[in-house]
């Protein structure tokens, strides 16, 4: 034990370690866990989000992307990104303004903050007086004008942020400049409007609440213009050539205004309510953009009838007589419409719509008919159904990478084929090294097939289980199949949707053999489904095959939900994976493991009563074991009461996270770490102080076998070792449940040409009662030189060497306590290490992993990576299980976090830091994929001129940006030919 | 068991040891051979056979060479008295349920008063009756204080030995906080307290442990800066035999040492440690970690519906032909031989023993040794 706690300090060994190893937390995948706001510079190209625990994140061409996280866990409530530079200024709801910028450093831009700023108004002021609500940054870029409640514009001077109090332009200046007539009513309050003239930077616009908005003289101090509507104001948009307002109003209308010096006292040349005639809800934003044609887009957000459809969240377009309201399924934060970049430019010619909705983003092409969605290369809404698993599958195949995005390609027919028209940027990020496929299972039954190799998180393929079974409701039932004259001409768009017809269908593991296109997927409901890839759609039924887990146990009732009815017959399968085998095991109860092995071509499952083991070529049950305990009842009653709870303490932990989410990374530009470590301290402290309140009480008390659910299978492992005796290796089963028993299965797997017409069998070999008693989490099998045996079908593509046979093999259990080595065939303890015992933590995830060295190009060690229920990630040596290094990764809290941990067999990893993103990390010096980029103003600026007319029609935008092209076809294109040459 | 396949092998030659047996008034004499006594169930059944009672559950004693009446009812102890006997084996058989456990011991044959036991202590042997000390094959490891010596007198190390009793441990721990003096003064510092005990757990009955205590270690691991989940995982997971370092709540039960204290490491006192009760000792040797888990491996397809529970004794041994089991019982596994574990007791010469009278009818009851 002692050697464990003080490893001796073997120079050489210490050294190596610093070649093998070091942490880093690289990039976060997905979509911001609640936006609060949006930015986009038409000249950088760049989009900014802002989140509610004042994290900003600048997403461009894929793979240019830059985090940013606020010292004050304060909400982002607005972004604005100046005007032609590199440079941005954030308002927090604190009413603090920060400005960042992207600087150039080592030959990478990076994202820092420069200055922070609160405005403070004289002594005795109310707060109201400087509490911020709109900003504008200047053309100028030296400027602020910043709007308040109380109807003031101030003015700051940039970077430094000085309050330049002689330029404030006062409500009450406003008023006395004001003609007498427009003086009498009370029409100041908040500004709720600030905009510069799109030609003449001496003049901005002042909207303020009650309705007024004037046109400001900023050298002359005089008003220009006022306009008067009747209605509160919710925001003004002004064309691009100055001549023309639009304002929106709380009662769902808009109005447009003439800005000529004719009329003293003008009227609107037009209001109407789109929705009407019956009481609207406001329009927030509207945006009037004119094209070449001559016909302009109006596209607005809100304004739907109040009574039928208030609870909608729409942002219309109109256009040539066509008009569509997108209705998205969660809260729009911010809209912006990409347009002409240059000011001169005579239209707006917008070509794509941008939409920052609660739960994803949405971009929609407004050049081809129809307006439809641009696939996102970033930015992918992880959660559209909460993700239920994860597995990750490391260097793909060239092969099934094709057969997949071929198979994805097809059902993205509906997208656009617009080129991504964020792209602002270059990654120097070089091109991944290795195919990476990230497979999420998620609560409706289907499974996502991402693209993990590189920064950008790609959607490539979704497979949906839903058509095996019967599910109430019926799939053509569709919310858009509406009538031609439906009025609002709603469209739903956008991927996310929470709502599952059934939890049952819920996937819980998942399986995939990389080289024989073999998946195998398992369900809530105890459906196991093995699939194979198709090219071709195909009409199958699916063999359906029922295990019956609980065997000869008599007495007992499963109180759990009913299986899923799985339909007969011929069932249309897309090209993809096609299911050809349903095994639904009874009780039909969660399945909590799962095996493939696709040289054998068998599949294991288990359950919380028990295993079993299908031959899926044969289509023919092999065995089942129940690992039941006589007195486990809570195992019996299903585990419907026990999830319910489980759901609400997931909940409740992201509701934690949610204010107090403080990332540790590496790149945080915000200030010297030591002020970071203050405020996490503050967040906890209040946690301290609640449990000194009222104590908690834990329970000490030793494992007993009469303890609930030990009979559930954690684990599940296939190996062709020596189980019986050191002469003969045979392929074996292992098993390993909650109560630290583990079963080995000798098999007998008849030889390929008589595969179909000999059973295979199987006999129980072995049974190890751990005596701590504790979960059994991982199972492995050694080979003679202590390597962990290779993935079945590995050595057969020569990707592996083939394991070595002739030294003895080891055994190598993982508990949630203990790590154990034992010798084969005859199981006598060899090796342990105590965790639990030493460090009062519990193995929650472990996986092996090669570790390559950052010197010696070919050196490379294979270790546990093992994540602890404290969210700390240790390496652990094999086959001496020595602690190589320790680092703390996920916040002890995070119980989800934790649970959504996957490591990839080079020494990386995701988990979940929110329902709807990835942190991705990595333990490896080697394998790291982390972005690297660089976004300069200047250059953007120059080809600008060559921005003529939309993105399609001008090949010179996408010349700066090196070969990445968005199309996934000319991706796997690209990859072919890199691979050739 | 094959019992009789020694029966009757009486030969002349060297190797063979005489045997006499007594079992109530009745004798019988038969012969051993010396080198390969066998195994003790078949000497056993032997006994049984020669004294034709066969059901009759008994107890088998020897005279040992100094007269002694000792135990037999294990291979060790059989092996001892074999190679012990000169010439002649005398062996005393009782029916169990008559059986008088005192008259095992020593000078217990030989009906020799120690006159100067009596005189310094007049009271031990008189006033109370015998001490029923049970047969060494039901003893076990208990729970004891331990570390003595090399503790602060304010704190307190007990092991609680769970290993095959079905008691269970039976207590909480919480959050809490406790002063310390540092350098800078007092210190309220987060600690973790015992806050409760379950009637008739392990824990309460061997009165070693109490409510408000602080646990300060957990098998040799300090716990300062762990969290109570954290604890409470280390302490399940050393739950077969538990070390917990605590400083109890009520300071006036400490044990107090002195020079005269008995036993091996008594002698090693350090009073230099009485001056500083913050210095926690570096933690004890962390023993024989293997005692305490022995995985069950069951081969091929024996027995595979129920798992014998190990428990030390060798009936279930048999029982057991096809599980190996390998006992490595070390100095916390059973103690082996009568001798060693009876002397702190039965000969009672410690004055630790009267400075806890009131201790010690608990300790009698639940089995607890100190071991000083």
């Amino acid at each position: 034990m002692r050697r464990f706690l003080r490893p001796g300090h073997d120079p050489v060994r210490e050294r190596l370690k610093r070649d093998l190893f070091q942490f880093n937390k690289t990039v976060e995948h997905g979509f911001p866990h609640q936006p609060s706001a949006l930015g986009y510079s038409p000249s950088l190209r760049i989009l900014a989000i802002g989140t509610r625990s004042g994290a900003i994140k600048l997403y461009g061409a894929p793979g240019v992307e830059f985090m940013g996280l606020h010292r004050e866990n304060n909400a982002v409530t607005q972004i604005h990104l100046l005007p032609g530079q590199c440079q941005l200024v954030t308002l927090l709801d604190d009413n603090s303004l920060h400005l960042w910028s992207l600087k150039v450093k080592g030959g990478a831009s990076e994202l820092q903050e420069d200055e922070s700023f609160t405005l403070r108004g004289p002594p005795g002021a109310a707060p109201s007086a400087t509490q911020i609500t709109v900003v504008l940054p200047h053309s100028s870029c030296e400027l602020l004008y910043l709007g308040t409640e109380s109807g003031n514009v101030f003015v700051v001077q940039l970077p430094a942020f000085r309050a330049l109090e002689d330029r404030t332009i006062s409500s009450d200046a406003v008023l006395q400049r004001l003609p007498e007539e427009a003086r009498h009513r009370r029409v100041f309050e908040m500004v709720e409007a600030l905009q510069e003239h799109p030609r003449d930077p001496n003049q901005i616009l002042i909207g303020y609440s009650r309705g007024l908005v004037v046109i400001w003289d900023l050298q002359g101090s005089r008003v220009l213009y006022h306009f008067l509507s009747s209605q509160q104001l919710e925001n003004i948009w002004w064309q691009r050539d100055g001549r023309l307002l639009v304002s929106c109003h709380s009662d769902g209308s808009y109005c447009q205004w003439p800005v000529s010096s004719d009329a003293q006292q003008p009227e609107p040349l037009r209001s109407l309510v789109p929705y009407g005639p019956f009481p609207c809800k406001a329009i927030t934003k509207i945006l009037w953009l004119t094209t070449r044609q001559g016909l302009p887009f109006t596209i607005f957000q809100g304004g739907m009838p109040r009574a039928s459809y208030g609870d909608r969240h729409c942002i219309s377009v109109i256009h040539d007589g066509q008009q569509t309201a997108f209705d998205f399924t969660s809260r729009v934060i911010d809209f912006t419409v990409l347009t002409e970049a240059d000011p001169a430019a005579a239209f707006d010619d917008p070509y794509a719509l941008v939409v920052l909705a609660e739960e994803e983003l949405v971009v929609i092409d407004l050049q081809t008919a129809g307006w439809p969605p641009v696939q996102l290369p970033y930015l992918a809404s992880l959660h559209c159904s909460a993700i239920t698993c994860s597995h990750h599958v490391s260097n793909i195949p060239l092969k099934l990478w094709e057969r997949i995005i071929a198979a994805g390609s097809q059902q993205n027919a509906h997208f656009s084929t617009m080129e991504w028209p964020i792209d602002g940027g270059s990654s120097l990020t070089p091109a991944p090294p290795q195919r990476d496929l990230l497979l999420t299972g998620h609560e409706d039954g289907t499974v996502r097939f991402w693209d993990a190799s590189g920064v950008c998180l790609r959607l490539l393929y979704k497979l949906s289980t839903v058509r095996v079974f019967l599910t109430d409701t019926d799939p053509n039932e569709n919310l858009s199949a509406q009538g031609e004259d439906e009025w609002p001409p709603l469209r739903k768009v956008g991927s996310f949707d929470p709502y599952s017809d059934d939890p049952r269908l819920g996937i819980q593991k998942i399986f995939l053999c990389k080289y024989s296109g073999y998946l195998a997927v398992a369900g809530t409901a105890g459906q196991v489904l093995v699939l194979e890839l198709n090219d071709e759609a195909a009409e199958q039924a699916v063999e359906q095959v029922e295990a019956d887990l609980l065997q000869d146990q008599e007495g007992y009732r499963w109180k759990g939900h009913e299986r899923l009815a799985a339909r007969s017959g011929p069932v249309r399968f897309e090209p993809g994976f096609q299911p050809f085998v349903l095994v639904q095991c009874q009780p039909p109860a969660v399945v909590t493991s799962l095996a493939l092995h696709s040289e054998w071509r068998l599949v294991a499952f288990g359950t919380s009563h028990g295993f079993g083991l299908f031959d899926h070529q044969q289509r023919r049950q092999v065995f089942v074991k129940c690992t039941l305990h006589p007195s486990d009842q809570l195992a019996l009653e299903g585990p419907l009461s026990r999830v319910k709870s489980l759901k609400k303490s997931l909940r409740q932990s992201f509701r934690r996270m949610r204010r107090s989410r403080v990332s540790s990374r590496k790149q945080r530009p915000a200030g010297p770490p030591g002020e970071v470590q203050e405020g996490s301290a503050k967040t906890e402290r209040p946690g301290l102080q609640n449990m000194e309140l009222a104590p908690v009480q834990r329970k000490i008390e030793a494992r007993s076998a009469e303890d609930s659910f030990t009979g559930f299978v954690r684990t599940l492992y296939f190996a062709d070792t020596y189980l019986r005796d050191s002469s003969r290796h045979c392929p074996s089963l292992w098993a390993g449940t909650n109560g630290g028993t583990i079963y080995a299965f000798s098999l007998r797997v008849p030889p390929a040409e008589r595969r179909m017409d000999e059973p295979v069998r199987a006999e129980q070999a072995k049974e190890i009662q751990l005596m701590h008693r504790a979960p059994v989490v991982g199972i492995l099998v050694l080979d003679g030189h202590s390597v962990p045996l290779p993935e079945p079908l590995e050595v057969a593509h020569d990707l592996s060497k083939s394991p070595d046979m002739q030294g003895s093999h080891q055994l190598l259990v993982v508990s949630e306590e203990q790590f154990k080595v034992f010798t084969l065939p005859k199981v006598s303890a060899k090796l342990k290490l105590k965790l639990t015992a030493l460090e009062g933590s519990r193995v929650r995830r472990v996986s092996v992993a090669h570790f390559g060295s950052r010197r010696a190009e070919d050196y490379g060690e294979h270790h546990l990576a093992v994540l602890t229920n404290l969210g700390d990630i240790q390496v652990v040596s094999l086959p001496l299980l020595k602690p190589q290094v320790r680092y703390s990764c996920i916040r002890r809290e995070d119980v989800s976090g934790i649970a959504s941990c996957v490591f990839t067999k080079y020494g990386q990893g995701f988990y979940l830091i929110s329902p709807s993103e990835f942190e991705r990390f990595s333990l490896s010096t080697k394998w790291l994929v982390e972005p690297r980029c660089l976004v300069d103003s200047a250059e953007t600026k120059n080809h600008r001129p060559g921005n003529g007319a939309g993105p399609k029609k001008a090949p010179s935008r996408w010349a700066s940006v090196p070969a990445r092209p968005a199309g996934v076809l000319k991706e796997i294109q690209s990859t072919l030919e890199g691979d050739r040459g | 068991m094959n019992r009789s396949h020694r029966h009757g092998a009486g030969s002349g030659c060297l190797g063979t040891m005489e045997v006499k047996s007594k079992f109530g008034a009745e004798f019988r004499r038969f012969s051993l051979e010396r080198s390969k006594p066998g195994k003790f169930e078949e000497f056993y059944g032997l006994l049984q056979h020669v004294h034709k009672i066969p059901n009759v559950d008994v107890l088998v004693g020897y005279a040992d060479i100094h007269g002694d009446l000792l135990p037999i009812n294990n291979d060790d102890n059989y092996h001892k008295a074999v190679s012990t006997a000169n010439p002649l084996l005398r062996i005393f058989i009782q029916k169990k349920e008559e059986a008088d456990y005192s008259a095992f011991g020593t000078d217990t044959l030989i009906k020799k008063k120690n006159v100067l036991t009596n005189v310094l202590r007049p009271d031990n042997h008189r006033k109370k009756p015998h001490i029923v000390i049970s047969m060494p094959q039901d003893f076990r490891p208990v729970s004891s204080i331990i570390d003595v010596d090399i503790l602060p007198e304010t704190h307190r190390r007990v092991r609680l030995y769970k290993y095959g009793t079905e008691k269970p441990l039976g207590f909480y721990i919480r959050d809490g906080s406790s002063v310390r003096v540092t350098p800078h003064g007092l210190e309220k510092v987060p600690g973790i307290f015992i806050s409760r005990l379950v009637p008739g757990g392990l824990a309460q009955s061997t009165g070693l442990l109490a409510v408000n205590d602080e646990v300060l270690e957990v098998n040799g691991i300090e716990v300062s800066g762990k969290s109570l989940d954290q604890v409470t995982d280390m302490m399940i997971a050393n739950s077969r035999n538990l070390i917990i370092t605590v400083r109890p709540a009520n300071q006036r039960n400490n044990v107090v040492r002195n020079s005269r204290t008995s036993g091996s490491s008594g002698q090693s006192t350090d009073n230099s440690l009485l001056g500083s009760p913050q210095h926690i000792e570096p933690s004890c040797e962390p023993e024989d970690e293997d005692s305490d888990e022995d995985d069950i491996i069951i081969e091929n397809n024996g027995v595979p519906q129920q798992i014998p529970k190990a428990v030390p004794n060798t009936e279930s041994l048999e029982s057991l032909t096809q599980i190996e089991l390998s006992f490595e019982s070390g100095q916390n596994g059973f103690i082996p031989s009568n001798e060693v574990s009876l002397a702190p007791i039965a000969s009672g010469s410690t004055t630790e023993f009267e400075t806890h009278a009131p201790d010690q009818k608990l300790l009698e009851e639940d089995g607890t040794i100190i071991t000083l």
